[in-house]
Formats: C-alpha cells, sequence, structure tokens
C-alpha cells in the first residue's frame, strides 16, 4: 500500500523532529526560541483541529476562534478569580472542553444542515458575536484592554511549559493520524469527496459533522488556553477573525488534508511572523506582516493548491514514476 | 406473499410538470424487473422517489410491507434498498478498493469506531476485493476512482451498489455513455446477480437485446404514467408501446 507508506513516512520524520525538540531546550539555550517553538506547537494544535474539519470533513468555518477564544478565557478567568494552582488548570480546562462542547455541537445542530458557503457566514457571524460578547462583558473580561494573571510556578518555568505543549502537539498529531485511519474517520473522508453518495451507502452524514466539529472545538479550546497560559495575559483578540486566518493560513500553506501540513504550516507561519517583525527596523512596511501572508497565501493557491506536503509528494510520485520508467526502458531496451 | 417493493397512486410534480404521475405496480422478491421508456419520461425520477432522493408529492412507496414513504434516503438503505446513479456518482479522490470499501463498512455497520485503524477490519478489505473480481475490476484496487475509464466508474458503480448487500436493487442505465466493447462485461456482471437468485433487480435501460434477454417482466414509463406492464413477449406486441417508444425499431422481436 503505497498511501499507508507515505503516511508512516511522515510519522517517523514528525516523531524523530520530536525527539530532537525535546532535548533542544537542553543543548541550546535560546528564551526567544523556546517561545517561538511553544507558540508553534500551540498553534499546531489549533491547526490540526482545524484541518479535521477542513481537510477531511470539508467543512468551511470561519468561526474557529471561538473554541480558541473559550479556551482561553476559561483558563484565563479560572486563574485570576481562583489561586495559580495547578488543580485550577485542570478544571479551567475541563471547563474549556466542556464548554466549547456544548458550543459546537449547537453550532453544528444549527448550522451543519446549510450548505457551504452559508454555513462558512454564519460560524464567522456566530464567532463575532463571542467577540462582541467579550468586548460587552468587561465585569468578566475587561474587554480588549484585557487582563494579565498568575499562572503556577510549574508553568512559569518556560521549559516545563515548552516540554508540556510539545508532548501535547505529539499525542494530538497521533490521536488524529489514528482517528483518520479509524473507520469513522474514513466515512468522514468520504463525506468530503461526495456527501449524497455517503448518505446513499447508509450513513447519516448529520452526525459524523456534528461529532467532528465537536472533536475540532475540543481541541481547538485546548489550544486557546494553552496560548492564555503562554501569555499570562488574555483580551478580546483571541475571539478575532485573525485566529481563524491563522488556523486557515496554516492548514492551506502546509497541505489540507494532511494533519502533518498543520504543524508545518504553523512552523513557517510563526517563524516568518518572528522573521518579517524583526526586518521592521529596515522598514515600516514589515510591521504589516499580514500583507506577506496574503501573498503568500495567494502563491500558495496559486502554484501549491495542495500545500508544502501535497508539492513534496507530487515531487516524489513522480520521481518514483521516472524511476519505474528507466526500468523499463532497461527491460525492453 | 407480500411484494417487496409496491408503490400506490406514486407521483412527483415539479411545478406544473408530473415527472411521475399515478403509478402503481407491486414487484415480486427475486424477479427481474426492467423499466424502458424514452429520455425524459421519468424513469430516474421514479426510481429517485424509491430510493428517497426524492419526496413524493402524492402517493406511497412499500418495502417489503412496510410503509416507506416518509423515511430517509439512510433509513431506506439500511433497510435494504440499494441503487446506482445513471451519472456515475464515486468518491473520485479516493482508491477503487477504497470506494468499495466504504461499501462494505457501511453493511457491515461499522459507523462510529473511531479507535481502531481500518486496517485491523481485514475481512473487509477482502469481501471489497472479491466484489471488486466479480465486477472484472481486478488490479484496479489502488486506482484512484477519478482516473477509472469510463467503463470501469460504471463497473465500480456496480460494485458499491454489490457491496451494500441490499436485497434490493435499482440499476438506473448502467451502460450508459459506455463505448460498445464495455456494454459485454457490464452485462456479464448484471447476469451474474441475477443468476445468484438472491437479489430483487429493476433496471433502467435503453439497450432492448440486454433487457429482452434479462427480464422477467418489463414496465413502460411515458410522460410520467405506466404505459404498460408485463412479460417481455407481451410488451413487444403491446401496439401503443410500438407506437409510443419502440416505434418499430425493434421489430425483430416481435417476430
Ligand atoms: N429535480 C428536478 N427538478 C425539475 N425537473 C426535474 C427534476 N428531475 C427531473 N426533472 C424532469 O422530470 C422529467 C423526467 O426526467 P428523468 O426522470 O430524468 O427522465 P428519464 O430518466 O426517464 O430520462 C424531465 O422532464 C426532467 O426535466
Ligand atoms: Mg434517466
Amino acid at each position: 500500500m503505497r498511501v499507508s507508506y507515505e503516511n508512516k513516512l511522515g510519522s517517523i520524520i514528525f516523531l524523530m523532529v520530536s525527539c530532537l525538540l525535546i532535548v533542544f531546550p537542553l543543548v541550546y539555550e535560546d528564551r526567544n526560541l523556546l517561545i517561538i517553538f511553544t507558540q508553534i506547537f500551540i498553534f499546531a494544535i489549533f491547526a490540526m483541529s482545524y484541518d479535521i474539519l477542513l481537510g477531511f470533513t470539508g467543512i468551511i468555518s470561519f468561526g474557529h476562534a471561538m473554541f480558541f477564544g473559550i479556551g482561553a478565557y476559561s483558563m484565563s478567568i479560572f486563574m485570576k478569580r481562583f489561586e495559580p494552582e495547578m488543580l485550577y488548570v485542570f478544571l479551567a480546562l475541563i471547563v474549556g472542553v466542556f464548554l466549547s462542547a456544548i458550543v459546537s455541537y449547537v453550532v453544528g445542530l444549527l448550522t451543519l444542515r446549510l450548505k457551504t458557503h452559508y454555513y462558512a457566514m454564519l460560524t464567522l457571524a456566530l464567532a463575532n458575536l463571542f467577540y462582541v460578547g467579550a468586548e460587552k462583558w468587561r465585569s468578566l473580561t475587561e474587554g480588549a484592554d484585557g487582563f494579565t494573571f498568575r499562572i503556577p510556578d510549574f508553568l512559569r518555568e518556560r521549559v516545563n511549559f515548552y516540554l508540556i505543549t510539545l508532548v501535547l502537539m505529539v499525542l494530538v498529531y497521533f490521536a488524529l493520524k489514528l482517528f483518520i485511519q479509524s473507520p469513522f474517520g474514513k466515512v468522514l473522508v468520504a463525506i468530503k469527496e461526495n456527501e449524497q453518495r455517503t448518505e446513499s451507502l447508509g450513513f447519516n452524514i448529520l452526525y459524523y459533522k456534528i461529532i467532528a466539529s465537536i472533536i475540532a472545538g475540543i481541541l481547538a479550546s485546548i489550544a486557546g488556553a494553552l496560548y492564555a497560559i503562554s501569555l499570562r495575559f488574555v483580551n478580546t483578540s483571541v475571539f478575532s477573525i485573525d485566529i481563524t486566518l491563522d488556523a486557515l493560513l496554516m492548514t492551506i500553506i502546509g497541505g489540507v488534508g494532511t494533519i502533518i501540513g498543520a504543524v508545518i504550516g504553523s512552523g513557517v507561519i510563526e517563524f516568518s511572523h518572528y522573521w518579517l517583525t524583526s526586518l521592521v527596523k529596515l522598514h515600516w512596511i514589515f510591521e504589516r506582516w499580514i500583507i506577506f501572508f496574503g501573498i503568500l497565501y495567494i502563491l500558495t493557491v496559486m502554484f501549491f493548491p495542495k500545500g508544502i506536503v501535497g508539492a513534496l509528494t507530487a515531487l516524489k510520485r513522480k520521481a518514483r514514476h521516472e524511476k519505474k520508467h528507466d526500468q523499463s526502458d532497461k527491460m525492453t531496451g | 406473499m407480500t411484494s417487496i417493493i409496491e408503490t400506490k397512486n406514486l407521483g412527483i410534480s415539479f411545478g406544473n410538470h408530473k415527472a411521475v404521475d399515478q403509478v402503481n405496480f407491486a414487484i415480486d422478491e427475486h424477479q427481474f424487473t426492467s423499466i424502458i421508456g424514452p429520455n425524459g419520461a421519468g424513469k430516474t425520477t421514479l426510481f429517485n422517489l424509491l430510493s428517497g432522493q426524492l419526496k413524493a408529492t402524492n402517493g406511497d412507496i412499500f418495502f417489503c410491507g412496510k410503509n416507506i414513504t416518509k423515511c430517509s434516503t439512510v433509513e431506506r438503505t439500511r433497510l435494504g434498498m440499494g441503487r446506482s446513479f445513471q451519472l456515475t456518482n464515486v468518491f473520485p479522490n479516493l482508491t477503487t478498493l477504497e470506494n468499495v470499501r466504504l461499501a462494505v463498512q457501511a453493511q457491515k455497520k461499522i459507523y462510529f469506531q473511531m479507535l481502531k485503524s481500518v486496517f485491523s477490519y481485514k475481512d473487509h478489505s477482502e469481501i471489497a476485493k472479491t466484489i471488486l473480481k466479480t465486477t472484472l475490476l481486478v488490479n484496479k484496487d489502488d486506482v484512484l476512482a477519478k482516473n477509472l475509464s469510463h467503463g470501469d466508474k460504471r463497473k465500480l458503480e456496480l460494485a458499491m451498489l454489490l457491496a451494500l448487500d441490499t436485497k434490493l436493487l435499482l440499476l438506473d442505465e448502467p451502460t450508459a455513455g459506455m463505448s460498445v466493447e464495455d456494454v459485454p462485461a457490464i452485462y456479464e456482471v448484471i447476469e451474474r446477480i441475477k443468476e445468484e437468485k438472491t437479489k430483487t433487480i429493476l433496471l433502467i435501460e435503453h439497450k432492448m437485446d440486454m433487457i429482452m434477454n434479462l427480464s422477467d417482466r418489463i414496465m413502460v414509463l411515458f410522460n410520467g404514467k405506466l404505459l404498460a406492464d408485463g412479460a417481455p413477449k407481451e410488451i413487444i406486441a403491446n401496439e401503443t408501446v410500438q407506437s409510443a417508444y419502440l416505434g418499430g425499431l425493434y421489430d425483430e422481436y416481435t417476430a
């Protein structure tokens, strides 16, 4: 099986790189780099959760920030209102996951019956509702100004937090790999390919879409909670469209429907973000990094519609094809 | 004995146009019935009503004695009605094997398992491969469905239907748009299914020789109405049918 072989190769590389990343903070001390990597891991989880929707089920959502924000605010509010202890970190995570599960279920019920673009618009509107809600409910959120909070000492240790996010990312990656190889995951892909045909095989597609969006919502909420911990600060921007766009950009640049693509995309975007901001000294244009991402996005869609992973796989296929031809030439020649 | 599928005054209108109008029939188990009629007669629409893709404007449908008029496509499939489509309707970016495997998975009722790999269901792939053999698609396992020839896509359509292992098969023009060389293969596949005598088959076709050889019974649809219904010989001899549809084109069979 060619397909599963390529899958395995991706996973092996991923695992090897992850192992290197585990020892990285022990051999190389660079606070900045540590922080960037932590961000990459967090956004990789977020982007992978988005890939379940976009890449596997073919659901286009413009409201994924909704769940990221719920996770971020659950964590922040718990840390602010209660003691910064690990117990409350876990409680906050559970509450965030629980809330996102409910919201994604309701969103699923309300909107998954709609055709793609209507669904996309509705999720955009709903996420905006959360954004406005967070602005207005100042007593809890302090609006756009936001608030800082303390976190447990264990997590304040940058290396610890780095390792936790890394391990979580690896776990999510392998869990999703298994998920996507499961009978359930195969039906999701079938839905993306041909919804009506999937139905006529006797699969109840609404259930699949709802379960997929709940899983995506839960993972996004965990990413949001980690994000809040990493900043020790939260404001309404966690609900903003930029967050959704990040996920969209990461999955598309990395390669939609590949899981590993989301991780690569997260790395590419976070690093280029960092690099572009460091160029601000040279010219003010670099402050408008979103312009560059826009250009990057257009170039990707035009030249690598299947993202980095897709382009690599195509290259490899081509190489193998040529090799085959060479061999058959030799045999006939 | 109750019939496997039965319609009572079945009809559907698109605006003012009655695409299917007051259709009544009852089909016995293991009967092979063909539906013929000119383009636009309403044959595909009738199938869409039977399989649930469209909801009837009036009338009822019974499957094994149960009124299923209000049942969804999913429920009807699970009850034992399967159909193939006139316009090829497969999963283009999945391999041939994966297309069929999904149908096997549906038949095995593995709906929500998300903690096991599909590779651990060895029997599913085995069944899928056997069906690919029956439908003359061996060695095409890992070809993406979109890269198959038109004829092979039609075979895949049939393979997916077989994998569902339903009691009733609705076949909508399985040879539509096929090159002449490909037709015998499809014919062979359908004949094999018929020989097994475990399925009830409703076939929409235009190729008269195929219909005459396979059918126990023929129904003629014309402007949404059931014009004639009977054994192949009767239908051929029927003058209304002759003038309305066959138009003397198939004189050889009246001889
Ligand atoms: N969804 C639809 N909406 C409107 N008209 C339709 C629809 N489906 C079929 N029709 C019309 O119903 C008639 C019967 O079509 P169809 O069942 O496809 O014919 P056949 O399969 O016998 O060639 C045609 O006039 C067609 O235009
Ligand atoms: Mg038709």
